[in-house]
């Protein structure tokens, strides 16, 4: 084999096996909750890929952990681990709301687009403080996203309690969204070309997720501010003596980062709910962690771990029906070990897999 | 002010202060070895689950604390493993842990209960009850002292007392033993301590074994003393606000409770400012009160007190050979 076909099996291999490790030991939780693992995941795969609709809703879901998985592996380019793509993209959907309640009366053409920026733009203020403090003050950026995510919880739970909830409405939620600044429905689209579907909340922003990869592909691998932006994330000391500000980077990582979270907003505020509903990222942003350790911080890697996230998340809803010993936070079970095998033991896994290519013993390699 | 008023805000802060301290010298003990934790809070979510269900079935507290502190010793095991003898990444190795505690308590939960997570309600001996020190009656009528000792220092359950007694425990053995002294240096420069012939793994281990067996008497606390049983996330980010208070104690026993009982008290009075009206601004909103630990973590964090410096090796690998 040569390097290069040895180094793209191994970018393949690497994440299958870890993912594998990851199912072993959910069947296993499966096992001891009293359940047959094997039904289990012949429920999944069917509720997730085994219909129209259930594409749909596979594909949904991808979206959201596309934007998360961007968020969080722009972040990992640069060295910085942001915990916190979940309370951005709660923050973006602030952004989106406002922006769609003040001006309901203009064309989707106008409002989309402004709706976009005004999500894209609350979510990096919300990523910018802490990447400030991280740059400025040196404020460990780990824990302040994780605050800066309890404190987006209390705002917004604010806000929709006291101030964006239509009077006599008993919901915690903004008033509907006006059509202007509704994502285009694929059931929609669909039927405009004489394709019926079953309606999924599928729309426009799985293009855009598609498109943001791409876009983060093109910045971070042929531009010189994303070459910049990765040599600070390998070694900050190498990066300033090549000119590059260290602490810029932080920055612009974190603006991006948090910019990508609120795609998460468009897809759901936008795109499928057409309201702002309380808690409605559902920890969408942590999934993101998972999504982009697996596909190692390569967007094309976090499109393939999306989708794979996505089949799990619509297989659990589906599985939930049928089994309801099996909730669905056996997906959350999953997504951390998947984090812990292909994140923290990664060395391992690699180092065997190298050495199974290779033809040799294995040899542990630090990450 | 009602003094009833004051020590009873006194007494609720020391229940508060107490999963805190012990995620927070938990984190200590782990950090001084040289190993970052960011899963105290998994740790404390995983130990109160096991120990309201071990006490809900045997009918005993102390069946409970046992399975709590095995619970969070296992988590704190695969953490070690990740991180001392696999080189892993141990910040993403403790968010993992985080997740795998959140979801697994939480699906258990609702498998053996269906309860939405909830464990069933504990009563009697399978909670830890307040205990009544000795000579509180007796003291109750000297001035001052008295009712402080009487309602502020008695009348908490077991794990309170625990907790405070780690803090001299835990300063004692840093200090002044020699397994303290070599933690320290693992710590802080693992190659000198390898090189002397002592055991780097064996010692980070120890470290990450204690902390452990801290978030579990943490966890053991919230769920079977100061709630009777588990809830779904019920820890709300203590785990976190405990690496802050370590950061601003600087990583040192007595600062680390000093640290813990202001957050404490924080927290006490948030409780009491709830539905509290302030003229000409209106009802202060329970959101507002919520936010106020995360907030004065964050500004704590924000190196506005003077510059914090971990041990050196924190977060570090050791390779014992460079190849």
């Amino acid at each position: 084999m040569s390097p290069r076909q040895r180094a793209l099996a191994e970018a393949v291999l690497v994440p299958l096996a870890t993912i594998s490790f990851a199912f072993l030991i959910s069947g296993l939780v499966v096992l001891i909750i009293g359940e047959n693992p094997l039904v289990v995941a012949r429920l999944m795969i069917a509720g997730s890929l085994g219909s129209s609709e259930g594409l749909g809703y596979t594909l949904f879901y991808t979206t959201d952990f596309i934007f998360a998985g961007l968020a969080v592996a722009v972040a990992f380019q640069a060295g910085l681990f942001n915990i916190g793509a979940d309370g951005q993209a709660y923050v973006a959907g602030l952004g989106v709301t406002l922006m769609a309640l003040a001006f309901p009366g203009l064309s989707a053409w106008l409002l989309v687009p402004l709706c976009l920026g005004a999500g894209a733009a609350a979510g990096a203020l919300w990523a910018f403080v802490p990447a400030w403090l991280q740059a400025r003050r040196g404020s460990h950026i780990v824990i302040t996203t994780i605050m800066f995510n309890w404190l987006a919880s209390d705002l917004m739970s604010f806000l929709l309690v006291n101030m964006l909830r239509p009077k006599g409405d008993m919901q915690p939620e903004s008033a509907a969204l006006p059509p202007g600044a509704r994502m285009p429905q694929l059931t929609h689209l669909a039927g405009t070309i004489g394709l019926k579907l079953t309606p999924t909340p599928l729309n426009g922003a799985f293009i855009l997720a598609l498109l943001a990869a791409f876009g983060v592909w093109l910045w971070l691998f042929r531009t010189r501010s994303g070459y910049g932006l990765r040599v600070a994330g390998v070694n900050r000391q190498a990066a300033t003596y090549a000119g590059i500000s260290a602490s810029a980077m932080i920055i612009v990582a974190m603006l991006v980062s948090g910019a990508l979270a609120g795609g998460v907003a468009v897809n759901e505020v936008m795109g499928a709910q057409g309201r702002l509903l309380i808690d409605f990222t559902s920890g969408f942003g942590f999934v993101g962690i998972a999504v982009a350790l697996m596909g190692r911080g390569h967007p094309l890697g976090v499109v393939l771990a999306g989708l794979l996230f996505g089949m799990l998340y619509q297989g659990g809803a589906e599985l939930a029906f049928d089994v309801p010993a099996v909730t669905r936070d056996m997906i959350l079970v999953i997504q951390g070990l998947v984090v812990y095998f292909s994140g923290a033991l990664e060395g391992v896994f690699r180092g065997h897999i190298r050495a199974l290519l290779a033809g040799r013993a294995p040899v542990e390699t630090p990450a | 002010m009602n003094s009833a008023i004051v020590t009873s805000g006194l007494s609720a802060a020391l229940d508060y202060t107490t999963p805190l301290l012990c995620a927070c010298l938990a984190g200590l003990w782990s950090e001084r070895a040289g190993i970052v934790d960011i899963a105290l809070e998994g740790k404390l979510l995983v130990a109160a689950f096991a120990s309201a269900a071990a006490a809900s079935a045997s009918g005993s507290a102390y069946v409970g604390l046992a399975a709590g502190l095995l619970a969070s010793l296992a988590l704190a095991l695969a953490h070690g493993y990740a991180a001392i003898d696999r080189h892993g990444n141990q910040i993403v190795s403790g968010a993992a842990l985080n997740m795998v505690a959140s979801g697994l308590t939480a699906l258990v939960g609702n498998a053996w209960y269906h309860h939405g997570g909830r464990t069933p309600p504990l009563s009697g001996a399978a909670r830890f009850a307040g205990l009544h020190l000795p000579g509180s009656d007796a003291l109750a009528h000297v001035p001052w002292i008295g009712p402080f000792y009487a309602q502020v220092i008695s009348g908490h359950a077991l794990p309170v007392y625990a907790a405070l007694m780690l803090v001299p425990l835990t300063a004692w053995v840093l200090k002044s033993t020699r397994f303290g002294l070599r933690l320290r240096a693992v710590g802080e420069n693992p190659a000198a301590v390898d090189s002397a012939g002592i055991s780097v793994r064996g010692l980070r281990y120890a470290g990450v074994a204690l902390c452990g067996l801290y978030c579990g008497l943490g966890g053991t606390f919230l769920s079977v003393a100061a709630n009777a049983g588990f809830l779904r996330d019920m820890t709300a980010g203590t785990g976190f606000i405990a690496l802050a208070a370590l950061v601003f104690a600087k990583w040192r026993p007595w600062p680390a409770l000093a640290t813990c009982l202001v957050f404490g008290l924080l927290n006490a009075l948030a409780d009491r400012l709830q539905g509290l009206v302030i003229p000409s601004l209106g009802k202060v909103p329970v959101q507002a009160v919520q936010a106020l630990p995360y907030l004065a973590t964050v500004i704590l964090l924000s190196g506005f007190i003077g510059a914090a410096v971990a041990p050196k090796a924190s977060g570090i690998p050791y390779f014992k050979e460079r190849a």
